[in-house]
């Protein structure tokens, strides 16, 4: 059976068992390391293409970071030829009921919200996840609306919201993060006509 | 002991969830549809397939004080290439289950088996029990994940065949306790009727 416990024999064990593994693991990491970059790249992409007007550019690789009270949001610009259709704004905050949501918040280039799109969530399931679009109609009351005459806060909080049902926790803090892109989209917007004085 | 003797025995009369009440974290965690319940057992299985017939491999060169670190290493040396091969190739299961598969590391039924069989048993003894306490745990999930989403969500397996809401409950933590005391009472019933 097992040999003798001496520190030779175990320092020995030891040493070999952890020796394989991460060679082993170190194997695997490389072989898998680009499927797991596709396969997030994918979702950004679907999500991107799923909130903002059509578009013809590839608004992963014009992508830029965008600074707000301390936090730092990735912005994509949707373009057609020449022109910008909106911005998909990858928000999120740590107010939900299960921790940090992630959003992806389309903008139009009038201001309005295109659509929105839940990136990850850990909210419950039955409950919170109901912001997930096709589980509910909560995330569709988003679609068109104008941030500047549509209060992003649940109705009980004086907003124009409706809330999920037994779910206010994480109705608030999706409307969070879409007013967290909202203010994103209007600095985005502040530097765009800033640049567009310039040029004439 | 037969081979297919290890196999049943982890379905049924070992049964981790229902006789062991082994892995009670992961079990009322993850539980909150049949598809994760599915998923979370078919991860596990295939952890302690591989786990325990490598720690059978190596059992008789592991100096007996050192034998848990070793095997917590190779245990948690599968888990991770499972998290990296889930995350390449299944990212939605991946999403829903995340936070529950590095736990397969300090999930009791693994070391468990790791300790109580697969250290005293030839490779492919080793082997069965993995394959037969893994399917056990997978039933056991599916069904609870099963009753769950029926009682709460009013679905199966994600499809939807009544319209609203179920019993609410269920699908929160609470609602998994009291659903696995009685699919428990329901078991022991069917065993010693078996009897």
């Amino acid at each position: 059976m097992a040999r003798e416990s001496t520190l030779k024999n175990m320092v020995i064990t030891l040493a070999s068992i952890t020796l394989v593994s991460s060679a082993l693991l170190g194997g695997v990491y490389a072989l898998t390391k680009s499927p797991i970059d596709m396969a997030k790249v994918a979702k950004i992409n679907a999500a991107i293409s799923k909130v903002v007007a059509e578009f013809d550019n590839n608004p992963s690789s014009e992508k830029f970071a965008k600074e707000m009270g301390g936090k730092s949001y990735t912005v994509y610009p949707a373009r057609m030829g020449d022109e910008l259709v909106g911005y998909a704004i990858e928000s999120f905050t740590t107010g939900g009921f299960g921790g940090r949501i992630v959003l992806m918040v389309g903008f139009n280039s009038d201001g309005t919200i295109n659509n929105t799109a839940v990136l990850s969530h850990a909210e419950t399931p039955g409950l919170g996840d109901k912001m997930v679009e096709g589980k509910s109609d909560f995330s569709v009351q988003f679609q068109g609306k104008n941030p500047e005459d549509f209060k992003l806060l649940v109705k009980k909080d004086g907003g124009d919201v409706d809330a999920i049902t037994a779910s206010t926790i994480t109705s608030r803090a999706f409307c969070e993060a879409v007013e967290a892109a909202w203010e994103v989209y209007k600095l985005c917007n502040e530097e765009n006509i800033k640049k567009e004085v310039q040029d004439e | 002991m037969s081979k297919l003797n290890i196999l049943t025995k982890g379905i049924l009369k070992e049964n981790p969830v229902f006789v062991l009440l082994l892995g009670m974290c992961p079990t009322l965690g993850t539980t909150t549809s049949a598809i994760n319940g599915l998923g979370m057992g078919l991860a596990t299985t295939f952890v302690l397939m591989l786990s325990n017939v490598v720690i059978s491999a190596i059992a008789g060169f592991v100096p007996a004080k050192v034998r848990i670190p070793s095997y917590i290493v190779v245990i948690a040396s599968f888990v991770t290439i499972l998290q990296f091969v889930m995350q390449a190739y299944t990212p939605g299961l991946y999403e829903t289950l995340g936070l529950f598969i590095p736990l397969i590391v300090v999930n009791c039924i693994v070391l468990g088996r790791a300790e109580a069989f697969a250290s005293k048993n030839s490779i492919s003894d080793s082997f069965m029990d993995g394959v037969g306490i893994g399917l056990g745990f997978t039933a056991a999930l599916t069904v609870l994940g099963l009753v769950r989403e029926l009682l709460g969500s009013a679905s199966a397996f994600g499809v939807k065949f009544i319209e609203g809401d179920g019993i609410l409950v269920f699908v929160l933590a609470p609602g998994a306790f009291i659903a696995l005391g009685y699919l428990l009472v329901l078991f022991n019933k069917l065993k010693t009727k078996i009897k």
